[in-house]
């Protein structure tokens, strides 16, 4: 909010409104305070976990389960190996080629089944009884298909996130308010208009959201599709780690990986989420 | 300024007349045979250019259905609806609709909301008529800011600053104020009359509300109980703006509330539902000896 535009909203014709509320407080999007609670707590309960992961493992005498500084260790040698920025890369050039061919697919064909009673009539059961089906299953066939490659993954990728697309993007058009369609009809917009000023913002606040779980179910998939079909990437890691050597520090050092950066993609959603075409939809719960 | 004595009086009922509701009828079909639900029985109105009428009737009795089927939402079963003499096939945008939950799109800011009708003009033109309905309706300033942000009443008013910008000649308005605090209410009423005025727009208004219609209409079109069909009609000749503790006010009210309470009690009130004059005798009497000019 510019200073102007507050001054205007504190102009006396506000307070002239017996039931208005404060728009001051709704207008201005405060970041996160990086206080006590944001950072000082998560982090106490972080350390909590690794001294009970330390204890335990210490107590049972045993080396099934690698210790928090031996993973960390672990961590250390990928870096000076290499490894670690090569398999990363990897896992994200995967998820990102998979995602980004589910969403160009996903958003416009979910737009198109939300729109048209008849085609979503016609989809929709076949849509719900492949979605049930997990991409793992469809592995073999991916291997068949596209050999050991990076396009086996991809495939996957694809398959794992294109539903979730499809599906919310579907909902968020049926969503639509009649009354807001009707507003467009009577003001005699043209098709393209209904699209561009009702039908698209309407649903982003829930596409993007649709597409924050299929990134998440996407994350998912890279790994065990990178346990089977390729030989780099995260999900090779943890594999390769446990096959040649039977490293588990390497394996648990893996699963951190696979943890942060999985965090770390939802926090970048999240920030989309945040996006001035999104936030009239959030406000409210930031205020 | 506009006061309506002139177009409601008009000998010849297809010059001025702005809606023309003819034997209109509405029937939802049940789900078993035998079981459908009369909505709107053989409902005639006419509404003159540049009145106020206000239709009125107890609550789910289908005015809010015959609004709709008058602005082209709905389809009739029965009868035509006429608008500056046209056969209405659906909505249209020299006649806007305000929704009573409110129909601004909260993912625009006012300014854009204003500017939803004006898609043809040009930038410049489009920038000055925002403007003047946004300085119209009180809410100059507010501009690029989200509806969310506005208290209801402020909504409301960003909706008929909406409807304005798109300059139609008539205005459809279903309980608009439905959902706002008493004084809001009482200053958007206020407000309402004072732009109807300036702008001679024609105004079909729904209310369950007497007093509402009382301070606002030059006729009220009382609706009975589903299936709804014209009750009354009367004419509220009353200088504006309007007293409300005034004799001819607490008259007009009382005889809208006699004439809605007595069917309650199973002897309806019937007055002759196609004719202007049909439904006030003496009321018509006073409000000549009560109006300046």
């Amino acid at each position: 909010m510019s200073s102007l535009e507050a001054s205007a909203i504190s102009s006396p014709s506000a307070g002239r409104q017996p039931g208005g509320q404060d728009p001051q407080g709704a207008a201005s999007s405060r970041p996160l305070p990086l206080s006590y609670g944001a950072v000082f707590l998560p982090l106490i309960v972080v350390a909590v976990f690794l001294f009970i992961w330390d204890l335990s493992v210490r107590l049972s005498g045993r080396v099934l389960f690698p210790k928090p500084f031996d993973v960390a260790l672990g961590i250390i040698e990928l870096v000076e190996q290499g490894l670690l920025f090569k398999y990363v890369v990897a896992s994200l050039f995967r998820v990102t080629w998979g995602f980004t061919l589910a969403v160009l697919v996903g958003v416009p064909f979910g737009l198109f089944l939300g729109w048209f009673r008849q085609a979503r009539e016609a989809f929709n059961p076949l849509i719900q009884a492949l979605r049930p089906i997990s991409p793992i299953a469809w592995i073999p066939l991916a291997i068949l298909w596209f050999g050991v490659s990076d396009a086996a993954p991809v495939f996957l990728i694809f398959l794992a996130s294109v539903f979730p697309t499809t599906v919310s993007t579907m909902a968020a058009v049926q969503g639509v308010q009649t009354v807001h369609l009707r507003a467009a009809e009577n003001f005699g917009l043209t098709k393209f208009q209904l699209f561009r000023w009702v039908i698209v913002p309407a649903t982003l606040p829930q596409i993007v959201t649709g597409l924050r779980i299929a990134l998440g179910v996407a994350w998912l998939v890279v790994v065990a599709a990178e346990m089977i079909a390729v030989n780099s990437g995260l999900g090779y890691l943890i594999i390769d780690a446990r096959n040649a050597g039977k490293r588990y520090d390497l394996v648990v050092a893996g699963m951190v990986l696979i943890g942060f950066i999985g965090w770390l993609l939802d926090l970048l959603m999240r920030q989309v989420e945040r996006f001035p075409a999104m936030r009239w939809a959030y406000g409210a719960r930031n205020e | 300024m506009n006061e309506p004595s002139g177009p409601g009086r008009s000998a010849d009922p297809c010059v001025a007349a702005a809606v023309v509701v003819r034997d209109l009828g509405l029937t939802f079909p049940g789900k078993r045979a035998g079981g459908e639900v009369r909505v709107l029985e053989r409902i005639n109105i006419d509404v003159w250019a540049g009145e106020f009428v206000c239709l009125i009737g107890p609550s789910g009795c289908g005015k809010t259905t015959l609004l709709n089927v008058i602005a082209g939402f709905q389809k009739a079963s029965r009868g035509e609806v006429y608008v500056q003499g046209e056969p209405v096939h659906g909505p249209d945008r020299r006649r806007i609709y305000i929704f009573q939950e409110g129909s601004v799109f909260p993912w625009l800011t006012v300014g854009e909301n204003v500017a939803l009708g004006l898609m043809a003009k040009t930038e410049a033109e489009r920038r000055g008529i925002v403007q003047h309905y946004l300085d119209m309706v009180g809410l100059t300033g507010f501009e690029r800011v989200y509806p969310r942000q506005l208290s209801g009443g402020m909504r409301q008013r960003l909706e008929l600053a909406r409807a304005l910008a798109a300059d139609p000649a008539i205005l459809y308005m279903d309980e608009p104020f439905g959902a706002l605090d008493y004084f809001t209410r009482f200053k958007m009423r206020a407000d309402l009359i004072r732009i109807w005025q300036r702008e001679k727009k024609t105004v079909l208004f729904v209310t369950h509300d007497i007093d509402e219609a009382v301070q606002l209409a030059d006729r009220i079109i009382v609706l009975s109980p589903r299936p709804a069909s014209v009750q009354a009609i009367v004419d509220v000749d009353l200088p504006r703006p309007r007293d409300t503790s005034a004799p001819n006010y607490l008259h007009a009210r009382d005889r809208i509330l006699g004439i809605m309470g007595v069917n309650l009690w199973g002897d309806p009130a019937t007055c002759s539902p196609d004719s202007g004059n049909g439904g006030n005798t003496h009321l018509d009497e006073r409000d000549r000896i009560r109006a300046p000019t």
